[in-house]
Protein backbone atom coordinates (compact mmCIF):
# COMPACT_ATOMS: atom_id res chain seq x y z
CA UNK A 1 0.00 0.00 0.00
CA UNK A 2 1.22 3.06 -0.89
CA UNK A 3 0.23 7.04 -0.36
CA UNK A 4 -1.21 9.15 -2.84
CA UNK A 5 1.88 11.25 -4.73
CA UNK A 6 2.03 13.75 -7.05
CA UNK A 7 0.83 11.46 -9.55
CA UNK A 8 -2.77 12.02 -8.45
CA UNK A 9 -4.23 15.61 -7.93
CA UNK A 10 -6.26 15.89 -4.57
CA UNK A 11 -8.11 19.07 -5.38
CA UNK A 12 -7.64 20.36 -2.08
CA UNK A 13 -9.74 17.34 -0.55
CA UNK A 14 -9.83 17.22 3.31
CA UNK A 15 -6.79 15.58 5.36
CA UNK A 16 -9.04 12.26 5.89
CA UNK A 17 -9.20 12.27 2.19
CA UNK A 18 -5.68 12.93 1.60
CA UNK A 19 -4.76 10.07 3.71
CA UNK A 20 -6.50 7.41 1.14
CA UNK A 21 -3.92 4.45 0.43
CA UNK A 22 -4.23 3.24 -3.00
CA UNK A 23 -3.16 -0.63 -4.13
CA UNK A 24 -0.25 -1.17 -6.02
CA UNK A 25 -2.13 -1.96 -9.04
CA UNK A 26 -4.62 1.40 -9.15
CA UNK A 27 -1.69 3.30 -8.80
CA UNK A 28 0.05 1.67 -11.70
CA UNK A 29 -2.68 1.43 -14.13
CA UNK A 30 -1.99 3.46 -17.66
CA UNK A 31 -4.79 6.41 -16.20
CA UNK A 32 -4.53 8.03 -12.83
CA UNK A 33 -7.60 8.00 -10.63
CA UNK A 34 -8.36 11.01 -9.19
CA UNK A 35 -9.77 10.81 -5.49
CA UNK A 36 -12.72 13.76 -5.89
CA UNK A 37 -13.30 11.35 -9.12
CA UNK A 38 -15.03 8.49 -6.58
CA UNK A 39 -16.31 10.45 -3.82
CA UNK A 40 -18.46 12.54 -6.88
CA UNK A 41 -19.43 9.14 -8.35
CA UNK A 42 -20.06 7.53 -5.30
CA UNK A 43 -22.21 10.37 -4.03
CA UNK A 44 -23.83 10.87 -7.44
CA UNK A 45 -24.05 14.45 -6.50
CA UNK A 46 -22.42 15.63 -9.92
CA UNK A 47 -21.80 19.06 -9.73
CA UNK A 48 -23.93 20.59 -13.42
CA UNK A 49 -23.46 24.40 -13.24
CA UNK A 50 -20.58 24.53 -11.47
CA UNK A 51 -18.76 25.78 -15.01
CA UNK A 52 -20.15 29.04 -15.15
CA UNK A 53 -16.75 30.50 -16.79
CA UNK A 54 -17.67 29.65 -20.35
CA UNK A 55 -15.73 32.15 -22.45
CA UNK A 56 -16.59 32.59 -26.73
CA UNK A 57 -13.74 31.47 -28.56
CA UNK A 58 -12.38 31.09 -31.76
CA UNK A 59 -9.42 28.60 -32.41
CA UNK A 60 -7.91 27.30 -35.16
CA UNK A 61 -5.07 25.56 -36.58
CA UNK A 62 -3.85 23.35 -39.94
CA UNK A 63 -0.92 20.97 -41.24
CA UNK A 64 0.86 22.51 -44.51
CA UNK A 65 3.52 21.72 -45.92
CA UNK A 66 5.97 23.30 -43.96
CA UNK A 67 4.74 22.41 -40.54
CA UNK A 68 1.59 23.43 -38.39
CA UNK A 69 -0.14 27.25 -38.02
CA UNK A 70 -2.10 28.00 -34.83
CA UNK A 71 -4.05 30.87 -34.12
CA UNK A 72 -6.64 31.93 -31.70
CA UNK A 73 -8.40 35.10 -30.27
CA UNK A 74 -8.04 36.49 -26.93
CA UNK A 75 -11.48 37.37 -25.12
CA UNK A 76 -12.92 35.73 -22.19
CA UNK A 77 -16.40 36.60 -22.02
CA UNK A 78 -18.28 36.01 -18.75
CA UNK A 79 -22.39 35.60 -19.94
CA UNK A 80 -22.48 38.84 -22.17
CA UNK A 81 -19.77 40.30 -20.03
CA UNK A 82 -16.18 40.75 -21.57
CA UNK A 83 -13.94 39.80 -18.13
CA UNK A 84 -10.43 39.90 -20.38
CA UNK A 85 -10.16 41.17 -23.48
CA UNK A 86 -5.76 39.88 -23.28
CA UNK A 87 -5.94 35.62 -22.37
CA UNK A 88 -3.71 33.44 -23.70
CA UNK A 89 -5.42 30.73 -25.13
CA UNK A 90 -2.41 28.78 -26.48
CA UNK A 91 -0.79 26.79 -23.73
CA UNK A 92 2.51 25.67 -24.61
CA UNK A 93 2.66 21.94 -22.96
CA UNK A 94 7.37 21.87 -23.82
CA UNK A 95 9.65 22.79 -26.65
CA UNK A 96 7.27 20.63 -28.99
CA UNK A 97 3.70 20.75 -28.16
CA UNK A 98 1.06 23.50 -27.87
CA UNK A 99 -2.63 23.29 -26.65
CA UNK A 100 -5.61 25.47 -27.56
CA UNK A 101 -8.35 26.92 -25.04
CA UNK A 102 -11.59 27.01 -25.47
CA UNK A 103 -14.81 26.06 -22.94
CA UNK A 104 -14.12 26.42 -19.61
CA UNK A 105 -10.98 28.75 -18.91
CA UNK A 106 -9.67 26.27 -15.44
CA UNK A 107 -10.16 23.74 -17.06
CA UNK A 108 -8.22 23.98 -20.28
CA UNK A 109 -5.39 25.60 -18.15
CA UNK A 110 -5.09 23.18 -15.17
CA UNK A 111 -5.83 19.79 -17.55
CA UNK A 112 -2.94 21.19 -19.39
CA UNK A 113 -0.55 22.22 -17.40
CA UNK A 114 -1.62 18.36 -16.11
CA UNK A 115 -0.54 16.79 -19.67
CA UNK A 116 2.71 18.84 -19.53
CA UNK A 117 3.81 17.06 -15.69
CA UNK A 118 2.59 13.62 -17.30
CA UNK A 119 4.64 14.70 -21.09
CA UNK A 120 7.85 15.44 -18.81
CA UNK A 121 7.27 12.05 -16.97
CA UNK A 122 7.30 9.40 -19.55
CA UNK A 123 10.80 11.51 -21.30
CA UNK A 124 12.49 10.55 -18.13
CA UNK A 125 10.84 6.98 -18.07
CA UNK A 126 11.19 6.70 -21.92
CA UNK A 127 14.28 8.47 -22.36
CA UNK A 128 12.58 9.95 -25.70
CA UNK A 129 10.04 12.51 -26.35
CA UNK A 130 6.35 11.73 -26.14
CA UNK A 131 4.21 11.39 -29.52
CA UNK A 132 1.52 14.07 -30.45
CA UNK A 133 -0.81 11.07 -30.03
CA UNK A 134 0.00 9.80 -26.79
CA UNK A 135 0.38 13.09 -25.45
CA UNK A 136 -3.58 13.84 -26.88
CA UNK A 137 -4.18 10.19 -25.33
CA UNK A 138 -3.33 10.78 -21.80
CA UNK A 139 -5.47 13.81 -22.13
CA UNK A 140 -8.68 12.33 -23.36
CA UNK A 141 -7.98 9.58 -20.89
CA UNK A 142 -8.25 11.94 -18.09
CA UNK A 143 -11.05 14.17 -18.86
CA UNK A 144 -13.25 10.79 -20.13
CA UNK A 145 -12.67 9.68 -16.54
CA UNK A 146 -14.55 12.81 -14.98
CA UNK A 147 -17.29 12.84 -18.38
CA UNK A 148 -20.60 14.03 -17.48
CA UNK A 149 -19.06 15.83 -14.06
CA UNK A 150 -19.25 19.48 -15.61
CA UNK A 151 -15.97 19.50 -17.23
CA UNK A 152 -15.97 21.89 -20.21
CA UNK A 153 -12.66 22.03 -23.13
CA UNK A 154 -11.84 21.79 -26.18
CA UNK A 155 -8.80 21.57 -27.25
CA UNK A 156 -6.06 21.04 -30.07
CA UNK A 157 -3.49 19.03 -28.90
CA UNK A 158 -0.62 20.17 -31.87
CA UNK A 159 3.32 19.05 -32.15
CA UNK A 160 6.32 17.58 -34.27
CA UNK A 161 7.32 14.14 -33.33
CA UNK A 162 9.02 11.34 -35.38
CA UNK A 163 6.68 11.11 -37.42
CA UNK A 164 6.00 14.68 -38.14
CA UNK A 165 3.50 17.40 -37.46
CA UNK A 166 0.36 16.18 -35.90
CA UNK A 167 -2.65 17.90 -34.78
CA UNK A 168 -5.37 16.33 -32.56
CA UNK A 169 -9.06 17.90 -31.55
CA UNK A 170 -9.81 16.27 -28.19
CA UNK A 171 -12.94 17.63 -25.82
CA UNK A 172 -14.62 17.13 -22.07
CA UNK A 173 -16.73 14.64 -24.07
CA UNK A 174 -14.25 12.48 -24.64
CA UNK A 175 -13.99 12.88 -28.53
CA UNK A 176 -10.50 12.53 -29.72
CA UNK A 177 -10.07 12.95 -33.50
CA UNK A 178 -6.73 13.29 -35.87
CA UNK A 179 -6.76 15.73 -38.68
CA UNK A 180 -5.53 18.19 -40.88
CA UNK A 181 -7.57 21.26 -40.03
CA UNK A 182 -9.76 21.94 -36.76
CA UNK A 183 -11.43 25.14 -35.71
CA UNK A 184 -13.01 25.09 -32.22
CA UNK A 185 -15.40 27.65 -30.08
CA UNK A 186 -18.13 30.25 -30.93
CA UNK A 187 -16.31 31.34 -33.93
CA UNK A 188 -15.25 28.38 -35.61
CA UNK A 189 -17.50 28.19 -38.34
CA UNK A 190 -16.89 31.53 -39.28
CA UNK A 191 -12.78 31.29 -39.05
CA UNK A 192 -13.72 28.00 -41.20
CA UNK A 193 -15.40 29.75 -43.96
CA UNK A 194 -11.96 32.07 -44.46
CA UNK A 195 -10.04 29.08 -43.63
CA UNK A 196 -11.29 26.48 -46.57
CA UNK A 197 -11.74 28.81 -49.07
CA UNK A 198 -7.69 29.94 -48.56
CA UNK A 199 -6.34 27.09 -47.74
CA UNK A 200 -3.61 25.30 -49.88
CA UNK A 201 -0.78 22.17 -48.80
CA UNK A 202 1.83 24.61 -50.73
CA UNK A 203 1.83 27.89 -48.66
CA UNK A 204 4.80 29.78 -46.78
CA UNK A 205 4.72 29.36 -43.69
CA UNK A 206 4.18 33.68 -43.95
CA UNK A 207 1.04 32.95 -45.86
CA UNK A 208 0.21 30.16 -43.28
CA UNK A 209 0.51 32.67 -40.96
CA UNK A 210 -1.40 35.33 -42.74
CA UNK A 211 -4.31 33.18 -43.32
CA UNK A 212 -4.08 31.95 -39.69
CA UNK A 213 -4.87 35.89 -39.06
CA UNK A 214 -7.43 36.52 -41.32
CA UNK A 215 -9.34 33.55 -40.03
CA UNK A 216 -9.20 34.77 -36.71
CA UNK A 217 -9.75 38.63 -37.43
CA UNK A 218 -12.95 37.36 -39.13
CA UNK A 219 -14.52 35.16 -36.05
CA UNK A 220 -13.74 38.24 -33.95
CA UNK A 221 -15.54 40.91 -36.45
CA UNK A 222 -18.69 38.49 -36.81
CA UNK A 223 -18.71 36.91 -33.87
CA UNK A 224 -19.75 38.87 -30.45
CA UNK A 225 -17.86 36.35 -27.98
CA UNK A 226 -14.36 36.31 -29.85
CA UNK A 227 -12.14 39.24 -30.16
CA UNK A 228 -9.02 41.42 -28.46
CA UNK A 229 -5.72 40.29 -29.62
CA UNK A 230 -4.79 37.63 -32.61
CA UNK A 231 -1.70 34.88 -31.62
CA UNK A 232 -0.33 33.21 -33.88
CA UNK A 233 1.85 30.20 -33.30
CA UNK A 234 3.69 27.80 -35.75
CA UNK A 235 5.49 24.39 -35.33
CA UNK A 236 8.61 23.48 -37.18
CA UNK A 237 11.07 20.52 -36.74
CA UNK A 238 12.27 22.00 -34.25
CA UNK A 239 9.65 23.32 -32.06
CA UNK A 240 6.86 26.00 -32.17
CA UNK A 241 7.76 29.32 -32.28
CA UNK A 242 5.62 32.09 -31.14
CA UNK A 243 4.89 34.61 -34.30
CA UNK A 244 2.95 37.44 -33.39
CA UNK A 245 0.20 38.92 -31.01
CA UNK A 246 -1.57 41.85 -33.00
CA UNK A 247 -4.75 43.90 -32.03
CA UNK A 248 -7.82 42.32 -34.33
CA UNK A 249 -10.96 44.75 -33.08
CA UNK A 250 -8.71 48.23 -34.22
CA UNK A 251 -5.84 47.73 -35.92
CA UNK A 252 -6.47 44.77 -37.96
CA UNK A 253 -9.71 45.67 -38.77
CA UNK A 254 -8.77 49.10 -39.78
CA UNK A 255 -5.37 47.83 -41.74
CA UNK A 256 -7.51 45.57 -43.77
CA UNK A 257 -10.34 48.20 -44.54
CA UNK A 258 -7.58 50.39 -45.80
CA UNK A 259 -6.30 47.17 -48.13
CA UNK A 260 -9.86 46.54 -49.40
CA UNK A 261 -10.46 49.92 -50.04
CA UNK A 262 -6.89 50.38 -52.25
CA UNK A 263 -7.82 47.10 -53.97
CA UNK A 264 -11.48 48.31 -54.99
CA UNK A 265 -9.83 51.55 -56.52
CA UNK A 266 -7.45 49.73 -57.98
CA UNK A 267 -9.61 47.79 -60.25
CA UNK A 268 -12.30 50.59 -60.47
CA UNK A 269 -9.57 52.38 -62.70
CA UNK A 270 -8.29 49.33 -64.26
CA UNK A 271 -12.24 48.56 -65.60
CA UNK B 1 -26.51 32.63 -23.50
CA UNK B 2 -28.82 35.90 -23.01
CA UNK B 3 -32.16 34.33 -22.44
CA UNK B 4 -33.59 37.92 -22.31
CA UNK B 5 -35.66 39.25 -25.28
CA UNK B 6 -34.28 42.58 -24.12
CA UNK B 7 -30.78 41.77 -25.05
CA UNK B 8 -31.26 39.72 -28.13
CA UNK B 9 -30.14 42.50 -30.98
CA UNK B 10 -27.63 44.13 -28.34
CA UNK B 11 -27.21 48.16 -28.28
CA UNK B 12 -27.07 50.61 -25.59
CA UNK B 13 -27.69 54.31 -25.35
CA UNK B 14 -26.03 57.16 -23.10
CA UNK B 15 -27.44 60.65 -22.75
CA UNK B 16 -25.37 63.15 -20.96
CA UNK B 17 -26.49 66.60 -19.56
CA UNK B 18 -23.71 69.57 -19.58
CA UNK B 19 -23.78 73.44 -19.60
CA UNK B 20 -26.69 74.24 -21.73
CA UNK B 21 -25.95 71.09 -23.73
CA UNK B 22 -26.76 67.73 -24.00
CA UNK B 23 -25.03 64.61 -25.38
CA UNK B 24 -26.55 61.73 -26.26
CA UNK B 25 -24.46 58.72 -28.12
CA UNK B 26 -25.41 55.04 -29.29
CA UNK B 27 -23.23 52.08 -30.53
CA UNK B 28 -23.97 50.96 -34.34
CA UNK B 29 -24.46 46.84 -33.28
CA UNK B 30 -26.83 45.26 -35.06
CA UNK B 31 -27.21 41.26 -34.27
CA UNK B 32 -28.96 38.30 -33.52
CA UNK B 33 -27.44 37.02 -30.21
CA UNK B 34 -24.16 36.19 -30.91
CA UNK B 35 -23.62 36.87 -34.38
CA UNK B 36 -23.41 40.68 -35.92
CA UNK B 37 -25.19 41.70 -38.62
CA UNK B 38 -25.09 45.11 -39.12
CA UNK B 39 -22.68 47.76 -38.22
CA UNK B 40 -24.45 50.94 -39.48
CA UNK B 41 -27.33 51.02 -37.08
CA UNK B 42 -29.72 53.62 -36.17
CA UNK B 43 -31.17 53.88 -32.84
CA UNK B 44 -31.14 57.85 -32.20
CA UNK B 45 -33.67 59.20 -33.59
CA UNK B 46 -34.16 63.08 -33.50
CA UNK B 47 -37.74 64.53 -32.96
CA UNK B 48 -36.85 68.11 -32.78
CA UNK B 49 -34.25 70.57 -33.50
CA UNK B 50 -33.35 70.32 -29.69
CA UNK B 51 -34.72 66.73 -28.23
CA UNK B 52 -33.93 63.06 -29.89
CA UNK B 53 -35.04 59.79 -28.66
CA UNK B 54 -32.52 57.07 -28.07
CA UNK B 55 -34.11 52.92 -27.99
CA UNK B 56 -32.59 50.15 -27.42
CA UNK B 57 -33.96 46.85 -26.97
CA UNK B 58 -35.67 44.53 -29.50
CA UNK B 59 -34.82 46.15 -33.18
CA UNK B 60 -38.25 45.39 -34.20
CA UNK B 61 -40.32 47.20 -31.15
CA UNK B 62 -37.67 49.76 -31.92
CA UNK B 63 -38.36 50.31 -35.45
CA UNK B 64 -42.23 50.02 -34.80
CA UNK B 65 -42.28 52.76 -31.79
CA UNK B 66 -40.42 55.12 -33.74
CA UNK B 67 -42.62 55.20 -36.73
CA UNK B 68 -45.39 55.17 -34.11
CA UNK B 69 -43.96 58.24 -32.16
CA UNK B 70 -44.12 60.13 -35.54
CA UNK B 71 -47.24 59.62 -36.47
CA UNK B 72 -48.46 60.43 -32.86
CA UNK B 73 -45.58 63.81 -32.82
CA UNK B 74 -47.56 64.69 -36.17
CA UNK B 75 -50.87 64.67 -34.98
CA UNK B 76 -49.85 66.62 -32.10
CA UNK B 77 -47.98 69.34 -34.32
CA UNK B 78 -50.90 69.77 -36.44
CA UNK B 79 -53.19 69.90 -33.48
CA UNK B 80 -51.01 72.39 -31.15
CA UNK B 81 -49.07 74.20 -34.34
CA UNK B 82 -45.66 74.07 -32.39
CA UNK B 83 -42.89 71.87 -31.17
CA UNK B 84 -43.26 69.48 -28.45
CA UNK B 85 -41.42 69.98 -25.24
CA UNK B 86 -39.25 67.51 -24.02
CA UNK B 87 -41.17 66.48 -20.99
CA UNK B 88 -44.62 66.23 -23.13
CA UNK B 89 -42.72 63.91 -25.11
CA UNK B 90 -41.52 61.77 -22.22
CA UNK B 91 -44.80 61.61 -21.28
CA UNK B 92 -45.97 60.36 -24.72
CA UNK B 93 -43.18 58.06 -24.89
CA UNK B 94 -44.12 56.50 -21.47
CA UNK B 95 -47.87 56.41 -21.90
CA UNK B 96 -47.54 54.73 -25.11
CA UNK B 97 -45.33 52.12 -23.59
CA UNK B 98 -47.86 51.64 -20.88
CA UNK B 99 -50.99 51.10 -23.13
CA UNK B 100 -49.11 48.01 -23.91
CA UNK B 101 -49.10 47.01 -19.81
CA UNK B 102 -49.69 42.65 -20.79
CA UNK B 103 -47.76 43.00 -23.62
CA UNK B 104 -45.11 45.20 -23.65
CA UNK B 105 -42.62 46.64 -26.50
CA UNK B 106 -39.44 45.31 -25.62
CA UNK B 107 -37.69 48.84 -25.42
CA UNK B 108 -35.71 51.07 -23.12
CA UNK B 109 -36.12 54.84 -23.64
CA UNK B 110 -33.62 57.81 -23.42
CA UNK B 111 -34.96 61.14 -23.99
CA UNK B 112 -32.58 63.68 -24.24
CA UNK B 113 -32.73 67.32 -24.59
CA UNK B 114 -33.26 70.77 -24.17
CA UNK B 115 -35.91 73.00 -22.45
CA UNK B 116 -37.42 76.50 -23.33
CA UNK B 117 -34.43 77.89 -21.46
CA UNK B 118 -31.90 75.91 -22.34
CA UNK B 119 -31.37 73.63 -19.58
CA UNK B 120 -30.77 69.73 -20.34
CA UNK B 121 -33.21 67.87 -19.86
CA UNK B 122 -32.67 63.66 -19.74
CA UNK B 123 -35.61 60.93 -19.26
CA UNK B 124 -34.25 57.44 -19.30
CA UNK B 125 -38.02 54.66 -18.86
CA UNK B 126 -38.04 51.30 -18.53
CA UNK B 127 -40.05 48.74 -20.88
CA UNK B 128 -43.28 49.63 -19.56
CA UNK B 129 -42.53 53.45 -19.31
CA UNK B 130 -41.57 54.30 -15.64
CA UNK B 131 -39.68 56.88 -15.89
CA UNK B 132 -36.09 58.35 -14.48
CA UNK B 133 -35.11 61.67 -14.37
CA UNK B 134 -31.55 62.44 -14.07
CA UNK B 135 -29.55 65.88 -14.02
CA UNK B 136 -26.08 63.89 -14.71
CA UNK B 137 -26.34 61.30 -17.30
CA UNK B 138 -28.82 58.29 -17.93
CA UNK B 139 -28.16 55.14 -19.62
CA UNK B 140 -29.92 51.90 -21.23
CA UNK B 141 -28.85 48.97 -22.99
CA UNK B 142 -26.80 45.92 -22.67
CA UNK B 143 -24.20 47.50 -21.00
CA UNK B 144 -26.30 49.73 -18.34
CA UNK B 145 -23.69 48.52 -15.60
CA UNK B 146 -20.74 49.35 -17.64
CA UNK B 147 -22.04 52.94 -18.69
CA UNK B 148 -22.53 53.52 -14.88
CA UNK B 149 -18.88 53.11 -14.20
CA UNK B 150 -17.51 54.91 -16.76
CA UNK B 151 -19.95 57.89 -16.57
CA UNK B 152 -19.59 58.09 -12.86
CA UNK B 153 -15.67 58.27 -12.83
CA UNK B 154 -15.91 60.77 -16.25
CA UNK B 155 -18.90 63.40 -15.87
CA UNK B 156 -18.57 66.71 -13.91
CA UNK B 157 -21.35 69.60 -13.95
CA UNK B 158 -21.07 72.40 -16.58
CA UNK B 159 -19.26 70.64 -19.06
CA UNK B 160 -19.17 72.50 -22.49
CA UNK B 161 -19.97 71.24 -25.44
CA UNK B 162 -16.53 70.53 -26.91
CA UNK B 163 -15.78 68.85 -23.54
CA UNK B 164 -19.21 67.06 -23.00
CA UNK B 165 -18.42 65.33 -26.08
CA UNK B 166 -14.99 64.32 -24.95
CA UNK B 167 -16.30 62.82 -22.31
CA UNK B 168 -19.53 60.72 -23.52
CA UNK B 169 -17.44 59.56 -26.43
CA UNK B 170 -14.69 58.04 -24.17
CA UNK B 171 -17.61 56.87 -21.44
CA UNK B 172 -19.57 55.19 -24.29
CA UNK B 173 -16.40 53.62 -25.99
CA UNK B 174 -14.88 52.34 -22.27
CA UNK B 175 -17.90 50.15 -21.77
CA UNK B 176 -18.63 48.89 -24.78
CA UNK B 177 -15.30 47.34 -25.18
CA UNK B 178 -16.19 45.29 -21.83
CA UNK B 179 -20.24 43.96 -23.84
CA UNK B 180 -20.05 41.35 -26.02
CA UNK B 181 -23.28 42.79 -27.64
CA UNK B 182 -22.72 46.34 -28.29
CA UNK B 183 -19.81 47.98 -30.07
CA UNK B 184 -18.97 47.95 -34.00
CA UNK B 185 -18.57 52.07 -34.07
CA UNK B 186 -20.49 54.24 -32.21
CA UNK B 187 -22.58 57.43 -33.30
CA UNK B 188 -22.53 60.91 -30.63
CA UNK B 189 -25.03 63.66 -31.27
CA UNK B 190 -24.48 67.02 -29.12
CA UNK B 191 -27.70 69.07 -28.56
CA UNK B 192 -26.94 72.83 -28.31
CA UNK B 193 -29.48 75.92 -28.95
CA UNK B 194 -27.70 76.10 -32.09
CA UNK B 195 -28.73 73.20 -33.52
CA UNK B 196 -27.44 69.07 -33.46
CA UNK B 197 -23.98 68.42 -33.91
CA UNK B 198 -23.46 64.55 -35.18
CA UNK B 199 -20.22 62.70 -35.14
CA UNK B 200 -19.26 59.20 -35.50
CA UNK B 201 -16.50 57.55 -33.96
CA UNK B 202 -13.81 55.30 -34.77
CA UNK B 203 -14.72 52.12 -32.34
CA UNK B 204 -12.97 49.09 -31.87
CA UNK B 205 -14.72 46.31 -34.63
CA UNK B 206 -14.87 43.00 -32.46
Amino acid sequence: MIKLDVFQPTFGLDKEEENVVVPKEELYCSTPLAPSLRWNVLSNNAPKDLTKFHHGTTTLSFVFSEGIVAAVDSRASMGQYIGSGSVKKVIEINKYLLGTMAGGAADCTFWERYLGMRCRLFELKNKERISVAAASKILCNTVYQYKGMGLSMGTMIMGWDKKGPHIYYVDSEGTRLKGQKFSVGSGSTHALGVLDQGYQWNMSVEEACELGRRSIYHATHRDAFSGGYINVYYIGPDGWKFISHEDSGFDKHYQYATEKATQQQQQMSIS
Amino acid sequence: MGDSILTYNGGCVLAMAGKNCVAIAADRRFGVQQTTIGTDTTRIFKINDRLMLGLTGLRTDVITLYHRFVQRLNLYRLREEREIKPASFSNMVASTLYSRRFAPYFVEPVVAGLTEKGEPYLCAQDLLGAPLFAQDFVVSGTCAESLYGTSETFWKPDLSPAELFEVTSQSLLAAVDRDCLSGWGAVVHIITLDGIETKFLKARMD
